[in-house]
């Protein structure tokens, strides 16, 4: 066990190998080859996209080089950064103290509280952005009410303060999701002792639990990050010049494939520095990654005293913006709609394949994810390093760039593949691999190899012990990561759209379909069955979590 | 078969790289699979022209389900035909087509704009169709080599926030949007499809210069921009700005579900003005098409007076069709004074972007 003198230092000084976990690995020290070649070839498949790219990028012809390269471009570029830095920072802000007040302390309708603030991930981008266009827009809902008070129009919400705000809205449930598990599974042993030893309540926090805390707020504080790079959804209803929205215009706008994976392979190499910089954050704090969690028992409550009004409204009010607000402008196109007459459609067909393909893919990932996590945790190399963030590259590309890439692969490559639901399974599972990867690995380091040796004195082989030992305890990680990735993979539309079977209508493709063309009405029913869809999973993967192993 | 893909997308992965550390371009590392698809994906069924058209036929539609659907199913239970559509963004499935080359299922694309279907044909991916077929529409409203032909049509209107402007208070021509006076009261759309053609025809018509002039002006007035006419009109809506420069139908759509106090109404720009241009959504054939005869079955379906009427009644669009009315409240097309523009003028897209680009406004 991590002595409590050296959490209570609060910054790393020298980080003790292994966490004092006893002696290193029987085992060899080199990865096994079977691992090994597992994990090259989910790296291999992860990498596809950027192969495509490069094929695409070498048919650009140099005059038009030029639109590229140009000073707009740079630009582009640091709005792209700066959007990243403030979603990330933004996130944080709103991500740790949500999973704090959820699970430490006594703050009323905890439980009710947890599932509030994590549904918001299930709502697409665009429609967070197009209910605040609605509601706080200049002539929106907000300035109907603030009219009788001579108020004619409120400011834009447009540019970089709105985009922010919408995708830290989208984002922070990756930050609160990720912080919550590991407030669960770390022992409050340290937490406890440094308050026995006098020090205050926020101190202990400052001191002790936050440095606990950093890997897994790194781990969603990216992908945060990295779902603001790829969004393209709330930054082009909130006008803001991002990558991802340059991207597109180069498909939309001139139908240049080369162009726009010149600016994709640009993004790429943002997206590698971001987490380039997230690895830099966890293994200086990796002094503290993962105590093992030595007892049983739950974390003492804090009581919060007359701090509950504070936190009461800090949590009503995310609430209110990240959910209510968009699933209240969801109500209103459906009242309106039907008061107008509108014919709405039901839609069986959308919510059941969107299960099926969230389904089959977070288990696709949880499947993939599991020799990657392995190799990072056990056999911690450069080359690990590299397969792992590999897995990163195409998780920041939007959509439309990862689908043309799968069209252009598949059908020159696989061609049975193409249009197949375990086509589009496989790109998900690929593609999301990432949501997954942060809680395995953490979990993993968690567990330690030692019970699996234990086993294999026993006479298991390797891979029965990791099945038998090490698997079962991996558990509440694997489903949190599957859970994301099925929240994400139900809401995802470009990659439905165009790599789906023919006719293979999700959620996403009919709120798409319809608001796409101005039907709001017939967009509302898939998208609130869509939201219900997600706080039900988002309900049991809290259920999941807080269950004593 | 988990077992078997990834390393045959592994030998893929080796054989696309190998082919890009090799200098090889896109041109060559897109032959190489050719083989494959002949011997395994879409054995073409070899069509005979008399014979009625049968099997199974692929569309991919640019224009949504919620437009085009109903349509589908009347042409499926008058055919008999199995009808497979596609639908997503008219960019993403043309983006689509060219990925896909010679393996594409598609048989049929049916495009939100002319652009799409000139960025398709200038690949040399669209075949020739009849000019039975052509001729049921004006030679304005279809490609003059005969590969796409126009099925419905849209005008560009501008709309205006009715709270705050009437038509008197609206300039007669789109270039009096560049007086100061407009400074951040104008919302554009300038990656949208028909805000290019709009900005190719005003190349053609003027010049580059006093395009790139006009969207200059435009440019200084601080426009707020949007990602497409929808986005536009909710901004008016919601008071973020008073005008926009949008495609008739958009309004016409909002004004049913959300009753005539929806703030918003069109302008038709008079006098011939670029900014009354009319353009099309059309469709055309693939030159790789599975069932070329169900293809121009179906082509020839959305030129029927029924087809036409629907888009009249339900898509508030202008029937191609000669003889076809449209929706009452709509100025006539015939009456729209459109600048006298081919619309297959309007195929440098590529330009277009460079001039808007230039320009400063993307």
């Amino acid at each position: 066990m991590l002595g409590v003198e050296s959490l209570r230092r609060g910054r790393p000084g020298r980080p003790p190998r292994d966490g004092g976990r006893g002696a290193p690995a029987v085992t060899a020290p080199g990865a096994p080859l079977p691992l090994l070649v597992a994990c090259l070839l989910i790296a291999g498949l992860a990498l596809l996209p950027v192969a495509y790219l490069m094929v695409r990028a070498v048919g650009a012809d140099v005059a038009a080089l030029d639109l590229v390269l140009r000073p707009r471009t740079f630009q582009v570029a640091a709005s792209t950064v700066a959007l990243a830095l403030l979603v990330g920072g933004g996130t944080i802000v709103v991500g740790v103290p949500l999973a704090w007040l959820t699970t430490r302390t006594d703050l009323p309708g905890r439980r009710l509280w947890a599932v509030l603030v994590a549904v918001p991930l299930a709502i697409p981008s665009y429609v967070i952005g197009f209910a605040f266009i609605a509601a706080f827009g200049p002539r929106g809902a907000l300035q109907g009410m603030l009219a009788p008070l001579g108020v004619e129009r409120l400011p834009s919400i447009g540019g970089l303060f709105g985009a922010t705000l919408v995708l830290v809205l989208a984002a922070y449930p990756y930050v609160l999701l990720s912080t919550r598990a590991a407030l669960l599974q770390t022992d409050p042993a340290a937490e406890e002792a440094a308050r026995l030893l006098g020090d205050r309540r926020l101190t202990v926090f400052r001191r002790v639990t936050l440095p606990i805390l950093i890997p897994a707020i790194a781990a969603g504080g990216l992908l945060a990050v990295l779902y603001a790079l790829a969004d393209f959804g709330a930054v082009s209803l909130l006008q803001f010049d991002s990558f991802s929205r340059a991207i597109y215009v180069q498909y939309r706008a001139s139908f240049d494939r080369a162009l726009a994976a010149i600016l994709a392979l640009m993004l790429i190499a943002l997206t590698l520095l971001v987490t380039w910089g997230e690895g830099r954050l966890r293994r200086r704090a990796g002094a503290y990654a993962g105590p093992v969690r030595a007892s049983r028992r739950p974390a003492t409550v804090v009581p919060l005293g007359r701090w509950r009004w504070p936190a009461l409204a800090f949590c009503s009010t995310v609430v209110l913006l990240a959910l209510a607000i968009p699933t209240g402008t969801i109500a209103w196109w459906l009242v309106r709609g039907v008061s107008q007459g509108a014919i709405l459609r039901f839609a069986a067909d959308g919510a059941l394949n969107s299960f099926t393909v969230g389904a089959a893919a977070a288990i696709g990932s949880v499947v993939l994810v599991v020799p990657v996590a392995l190799l990072v945790a056990r056999y911690p190399s450069r080359l690990a390093t590299i397969i792992e963030r590999a897995t990163f590259t195409g998780y920041a590309l939007p959509g439309i760039v990862i689908a043309l890439a799968v069209v252009f692969i598949a059908t020159s490559s696989v061609p049975l593949l193409y249009q197949t639901l375990a086509l589009l399974v496989i790109a998900y599972a690929v593609r999301f691999l990432p949501q997954a990867v942060g809680s395995v690995r953490t979990a993993l380091v968690g567990v330690g190899p030692r019970l699996e040796e234990a086993g294999r004195t026993l006479g298991d082989g390797p891979v029965r012990a990791f099945l038998q030992l090490t698997l079962p305890l991996l558990r509440p990680a694997l489903v949190a990561g599957g859970a994301l990735v099925f929240l994400t993979t139900v809401k995802e539309l470009p990659m439905a759209l165009l790599l789906g079977p023919i006719g293979f209508d999700t959620l996403a493709t009919e709120i798409w379909g319809a608001a796409s063309e101005g039907f709001y009405a017939r967009a509302a029913a898939p998208a609130a069955i869509l939201v219900a869809l997600s706080a039900g999973t988002v309900a049991l993967l809290l259920r999941a979590e807080e269950r004593p192993r | 078969m988990r077992s078997s893909f990834p390393r045959a997308l592994g030998g893929a992965l080796a054989a696309v790289l190998l082919a890009a550390a090799c200098g090889g371009s896109a041109s060559s590392a897109l032959p190489s699979s050719e083989p494959l698809q002949t011997s395994s994906a879409m054995p073409s069924t070899p069509t005979s022209p008399s014979a009625s058209p049968s099997g199974s036929v692929t569309i991919y539609s640019g224009r949504s389900e919620s437009l085009v659907g109903p349509l589908v199913d009347r042409f499926r239970a008058a055919t008999g035909l199995d009808v497979k559509v596609k639908y997503a963004g008219t960019s993403e499935l043309s983006a689509t087509i060219l990925e896909e080359g010679d393996a594409s299922p598609a048989d049929v694309f049916f495009a939100q704009d002319a652009g799409a279907l000139g960025a398709l044909a200038a690949e040399g991916r669209l075949a020739g169709l009849p000019n039975a077929t052509l001729d049921r529409v004006d030679r304005r409203f279809r490609s003059p080599d005969g590969v796409w032909v126009g099925v419905s049509g849209r005008a560009r209107v501008v709309a205006y926030d009715t709270r705050v402007l009437t038509e008197a208070d609206l300039p007669t021509s789109i270039l009096g949007y560049t007086d100061p006076i407009w400074k951040g009261r104008i919302g554009w759309a300038p990656t949208n499809g028909s805000f290019q053609a709009f900005v190719t025809a005003f190349r053609v018509l003027r010049g580059d210069e006093a395009a790139k002039a006009w969207l200059e002006g435009i440019q200084a007035n601080e426009p707020k921009v949007y990602d497409g006419n929808d986005a536009i009109l909710a901004a008016i809506a919601a008071g973020e700005v008073e005008v926009g420069f949008v495609n008739h139908y958009y309004l016409m759509r909002q004004l049913a579900e959300q009753g005539d106090t929806f703030p918003v109404r069109n302008q038709f720009l008079p006098n011939g003005d670029i900014g009354a241009l009319v353009n099309v959504a059309g469709a055309g054939i693939l030159t790789t098409a599975p069932n070329p005869s169900a293809a121009q079955a179906f082509i020839d379906y959305l030129l029927t007076a029924e087809s036409q009427e629907y888009f009249a009644g339900e898509t508030y669009e202008y029937p191609l069709v000669v003889g076809v009315p449209a929706d009452p409240r709509l100025v006539p097309l015939a009456e729209i004074a459109a600048p006298d523009i081919d619309l297959s003028d309007l195929a440098d897209l590529a330009g277009t972007l460079r001039l808007i680009q230039e320009a400063g406004v993307l």
